[in-house]
């Protein structure tokens, strides 16, 4: 037992019997303990950090994600078929110089049987590997710059609803449903038929009907973090709203953001492909869905002409898709206990 | 002149189903250097009140004046100037640290946003804030999930400390981490408290560790002070039936123990009991406690409490 003339406190090894461990020993008429009592052994020491090899910033997210590709195969190849895309569309006039919408050859050429042609030429004399080199371009250009812009759009209002809340959050979050209510397809035609149909305003259309997905997702992340302590503590310092919602919160909000952008390229190259199908798309470029759209009408006698650029668009689809899951492997904060 | 002093301060919140009184009329008066206790069970408004002192959260009415000056409605610009001179250090070192800032950008941050110093200035700050806490230099390019709890904990201190604030505001700093690491962590405190003139508001459910830390306790429960003494005084001679409950509450190995010092549970504070609010739950509830709120009486000594019977 501790003399209980003294207010001990410090912890007590735990004993069989179940006492509390960390005991302050009461007596009456015990002199309070002035604030600072320098008791033995517990005065403070500087601590050293334990052992961690200090070589700059550790590359811990660098080795779980190549861990996880390691582990996916299928990751490994949706990157492998993307980057392989980017850089057939990126060096398409090098490979392919001139217009790929020029003709040729004669038409209807079918692939293999012209070394000089490939993959073949369309109803009207047009290369078919010029064209789907190029389109390459065109497409990942109007899927990346769309996304790019939906995720702002949508990020910032997303992010300005959900962090202050309130009527804020109330006429933001109506916005939100109106786009979302609209039909997107339909939308996407009536702007693009208002507009001059350009990669430019191709990509400006996409991004205005898919922005509400990334904004909804965007409120609900920043609702559930700024409620977080760190957020908190941030507010206690004096930190202004942007600062927090740039600095404190977005980061720890933007994994499951990424994981919606791979996706949103896939869906919007297809939009893109959809209206070049239906001829909306830019007339000038030769892009995917206007290569189906053009061989629509010989399926039954020239199917390549659908099929060649129609199979383009699965494989960069599913290899952004794969991409997205492994991305949300790598991200995802609840499948991975060292997060918090 | 008091550091802070706050009078008749209430925060409700509403809630869809009624107004929940988180605080209500809460008034109390802090010297410069002085460390209050707050303690009471878990609902009773005690995080409540240091937050809504930092104004994190917004008052419903009352008023808090610090250093002479009422910070109640000041504008945003104002605040600032406030927040530079009261801090506060969260309960729970895990989660109040961003997980994706180094030590270094969290203590350096704070510098930034108030305009102190240059660059080679805020670095020298750091590193000396950082080593007064008892951590090594090395800390400040790892990030907070490389570190134990007491070490996030000073990480959390010196966050609150880098500033040069005159009052710190503590909610419950030690309850998340372990017994050894408490101890420690309350004699940082201390130490931090004479080598930087600090006021500390010190938030706890933990009796023992309000004891030992502080010179004055308010007990709360459901929203209001129910005692206010010296800590001296109110350990030897509690008061309030509440104070009393809680003090027996506490397991003590030279006692044994009686029935439960106290029945029930706290009621919800958006259903407050009439009269006093104590009454469904004291031993001591007569007819006059049904009906009548009692107020916080001056008994002497700086000692009050609410009690029709104290």
């Amino acid at each position: 037992m501790q003399p209980e003339s003294v207010t001990q406190f410090q912890p007590v090894p735990a004993k069989p019997s179940g006492e509390p461990p960390l005991v302050a020993v009461p007596v009456e008429a015990t002199p309070a303990p002035s604030i600072i009592v320098p008791l033995p052994g517990l005065s403070v020491p500087a601590i050293p950090v334990p052992a961690i090899p200090l070589s700059g910033p550790r590359p811990r997210g660098a080795k779980r994600a190549l861990a996880t590709v390691r582990r996916n195969p299928l990751a490994l190849a949706g990157g492998t078929i993307l980057i392989l895309m980017a850089l057939i569309g990126l060096f398409a006039p090098l490979l392919f110089p001139g217009d790929p919408l020029a003709i040729v050859a004669e038409p209807f050429i079918w692939p293999g049987s012209d070394a000089a042609h490939p993959l073949g030429t369309d109803s009207l004399g047009r290369d078919l590997l010029s064209g789907i080199a190029h389109g390459a371009g065109v497409s990942l250009r109007v899927g990346l710059s769309a996304t790019a812009l939906g995720l702002v759009i949508g990020v910032g209002i997303g992010a300005v609803a959900g962090y202050f809340g309130g009527w804020t959050d109330a006429v933001l979050s109506r916005l939100i449903e109106i786009f979302q209510t609209l039909p997107n397809f339909v939308m996407l035609v009536v702007l693009v038929a208002i507009a001059q149909p350009s990669v430019t305003t191709l990509s400006i259309a996409i991004a205005v009907v898919t922005w509400p997905t990334v904004a909804r997702l965007a409120r609900a992340e920043f609702r559930s973090i700024r409620e977080k302590d760190f957020v908190m503590a941030a507010r206690s310092l004096g930190f202004g709203h942007g600062r927090i919602i740039l600095s404190e919160i977005l980061p720890s909000a933007l994994p499951p953001l990424i994981v919606t952008a791979s996706v949103m390229v896939a869906s919007a190259i297809l939009m893109e492909s959809a209206l070049s199908f239906m001829g909306l798309g830019d007339p000038n470029v030769v892009s995917w869905g206007s290569m189906i759209g053009s061989g629509r009408e010989y399926l039954r006698t020239a199917w390549y002409m659908c099929a060649l650029p129609g199979f383009a668009i699965m494989l960069t689809v599913l290899a952004l898709n794969l991409i997205g899951d492994a991305l949300n492997e790598i991200l995802n904060p609840r499948s991975h206990e060292d997060r918090r | 002149m008091s550091l802070l002093s706050i009078a008749d301060l209430s925060t409700h919140f509403r809630l869809p189903n009624g107004a929940l009184r988180a605080l209500d009329g809460v008034s109390l008066d802090l010297q410069a250097e002085e460390t209050l206790g707050i303690v009471g069970e878990s609902g009773c408004g005690k995080s409540t009140l240091g937050k809504t002192i930092l104004r994190l959260v917004q008052p419903t009415s009352g008023s808090i004046r610090f250093a002479g000056e009422d910070v109640t409605t000041v504008p945003t610009r104002k605040l600032a100037q406030f927040r530079r001179r009261a801090q506060m250090v969260f309960q729970d070192p895990f989660a109040s640290l961003n997980p994706r800032h180094t030590i270094r950008k969290i203590l350096t941050d704070p510098l930034v946003v108030h305009g102190i110093g240059d660059k080679p200035e805020r670095a020298r700050r750091v590193e000396d804030i950082v080593q007064r806490v008892g951590l090594d230099a090395g800390a400040l390019d790892r990030y907070p999930h490389e570190f134990s709890g007491g070490q996030r904990q000073r990480v959390g201190i010196a966050r609150a400390l880098i500033l040069e604030p005159d009052l710190v505001i503590c909610d419950e700093p030690v309850s998340a981490l372990d017994l050894s690491i408490q101890a420690q962590t309350l004699n940082l405190l201390s130490r931090m408290k004479a080598d930087l003139n600090l006021s500390y508001i010190f938030i706890s459910h933990d009796l023992s560790v309000v004891r030992y830390f502080t010179d004055r306790v308010l007990v709360m429960y459901l929203g209001r002070v129910v005692e206010s003494a010296p800590t001296r005084a109110l350990w030897s001679a509690p008061r309030h039936p509440y104070t009393r409950a809680l003090m027996d509450a506490v397991p003590d190995p030279a006692r044994r123990r009686h029935a439960a010092p106290i029945k029930g549970d706290l009621p919800s504070p958006q259903d407050v009991p009439t009269g006093c609010r104590f009454h469904p739950r004291c031993p001591l509830a007569t007819e006059i406690c049904t009906r009548v709120e009692p107020t916080l009486d001056r008994l002497g000594d700086g000692h009050s409490a609410a009690c029709h019977h104290a």
